[in-house]
């Protein structure tokens, strides 16, 4: 089964296992909060090294804003991932590695030092991952925080956007370990699902990793490579993408081509963000707030 | 009956069977797509509903793919080989075809169009 569903019907699915979203008004965080509970960034699509005035003429300042936003949260997050597309792509394997070298040191400037990152096809599917390994180690693996099992699947390495046999097999393998009603939350890249195929928001072997998902009740996924909030069920699983960092893309299929939204002067950054997700471990409810790059 | 009439014979029925085989089975539209950095020769396609064609893929730089999601179908495209796919279009309008292998810096604009009339 699968359903695409908007943010105001999504907060129907609060206590059934879903999401619960936030305002993104400062302060409110943690206000119910259980013991136990805690709470994560997500940072997407940073695309450092892009170029093109049209659609961010702040290309090199945004993510230092970003940075700069999420070391001025009221409440310092658990931890921080970041879900891959962090370089824009080059054809030059040295360029690769500057880009890749670059932002490193512009995320070092974060506060919080528990930073998780995953490859996008960006950094990742023209040399199979080897530059953005060099620099962040595995491209997939899983660690557990307080009660929720975490899972980072690589599904952009292989430019033909295959999860493939490898990691399929090592993910079978780790949720064999866990309890049927454990609280897993997914990273990735791309959608695991068939979001619109003909934008290229897709996973070609994602329908297996969502297979091997299935028998466990509480799952949720976290994705970028959209470059906007999107929100769909697929069964119980819920996915969420989340927002770039460097430009906005049109909701899938508005328009005939896949093509960023330009900078709007009158209101820089729109549609540029990255958001914080309270994790309610006994509900296996996620809360989510959306942040813009720079506050009013 | 001698030998030469018996020939005759012969070449006449393999005739006939090749001309029903052939009206039976017409020879299918060939379209030859290049795929190059970052670009699909030609970029629009036009077909008929119904009616098949070979889709031929041949490119000279990196591996692409060819992927039509709309009809279910898709081809990897390698350097010094001829891929073919048969696509037989089932409904009429606009459809978007794309490269779906990360194949370089315009990669996320290799696309194009098939337009198939009734």
């Amino acid at each position: 089964m699968r359903q695409s569903i908007d943010r105001r019907e999504f907060l129907k699915l609060a206590g059934l296992g879903g999401v619960v979203f936030a305002s993104g008004l400062a302060g409110a965080r943690f206000a119910g909060a259980a013991e136990g509970d805690f709470y994560f960034v997500q940072l997407s699509d940073t695309h450092w090294g892009f170029n093109g005035p049209v659609v961010n003429p702040d290309a090199g300042g945004t993510l230092p804003k970003a940075v700069a936003a999420v070391n001025s949260l009221e409440v310092e997050p658990d931890f921080i991932v970041f879900t891959g597309d962090l370089t824009h792509t080059t054809d030059d394997p040295k360029e690769r590695r500057r880009r890749l070298a670059e932002f490193r040191d512009i995320v070092k400037d974060l506060k919080n030092k528990n930073v998780r990152f995953m490859p996008g096809e960006h950094d990742a599917a023209l040399d199979n991952g080897q530059a953005w390994k060099e620099f962040f180690g595995a491209s997939y693996y899983s660690f557990d925080h307080k009660g929720v099992h975490f899972i980072a699947i690589d599904n952009v390495s292989d430019p033909a956007a295959r999860i493939g046999g490898e990691q399929l097999a090592w993910l079978k393998s780790n949720l064999e370990k866990q309890a049927a009603d454990a609280r897993i939350v997914v990273f990735t890249h791309r959608p695991l699902f068939d979001l619109y195929p003909q934008w290229d928001w897709a996973t070609r072997d994602g329908a297996q990793a969502i297979d091997l998902l299935m028998p466990h009740k509480n799952v949720t996924v976290f994705y970028g490579h959209i470059h906007q909030e999107h929100h769909q069920m697929t069964g119980h699983i819920a996915h969420h993408s989340a927002k770039s960092l460097i430009f906005p893309l049109p909701a899938p299929g508005s328009q005939p081509k896949r093509e960023p939204i330009r900078w709007d002067p009158a209101q820089p950054y729109r549609g540029l963000g990255f958001r914080g997700v309270d994790a309610e471990v006994k509900k296996a409810e996620y809360e989510i707030t959306e942040y813009p790059v720079k506050r009013a | 009956m001698n030998s030469q009439r018996r020939r005759v014979l012969v070449a006449g029925v393999a005739d006939v069977a090749f001309g029903a085989r052939a009206f039976a089975q017409p020879k299918e539209r060939v379209i030859r797509v290049t795929a190059r950095k970052w670009v699909f020769l030609p970029r629009e396609i036009r077909l008929k509903k119904g009616v098949p064609v070979v889709l031929e893929f041949v490119t000279a730089d990196v591996v692409m793919g060819f992927n039509a999601p709309d009809f279910n179908v898709r081809a990897d495209i390698i350097p010094g080989k001829v891929s073919r796919l048969r696509l037989v279009p089932d409904k009429t309008g606009t459809f978007v075809f794309l490269c779906d292998i990360f194949c370089g810096d315009g990669h996320e604009g290799m696309s194009g169009q098939i337009h198939v009339v009734a």
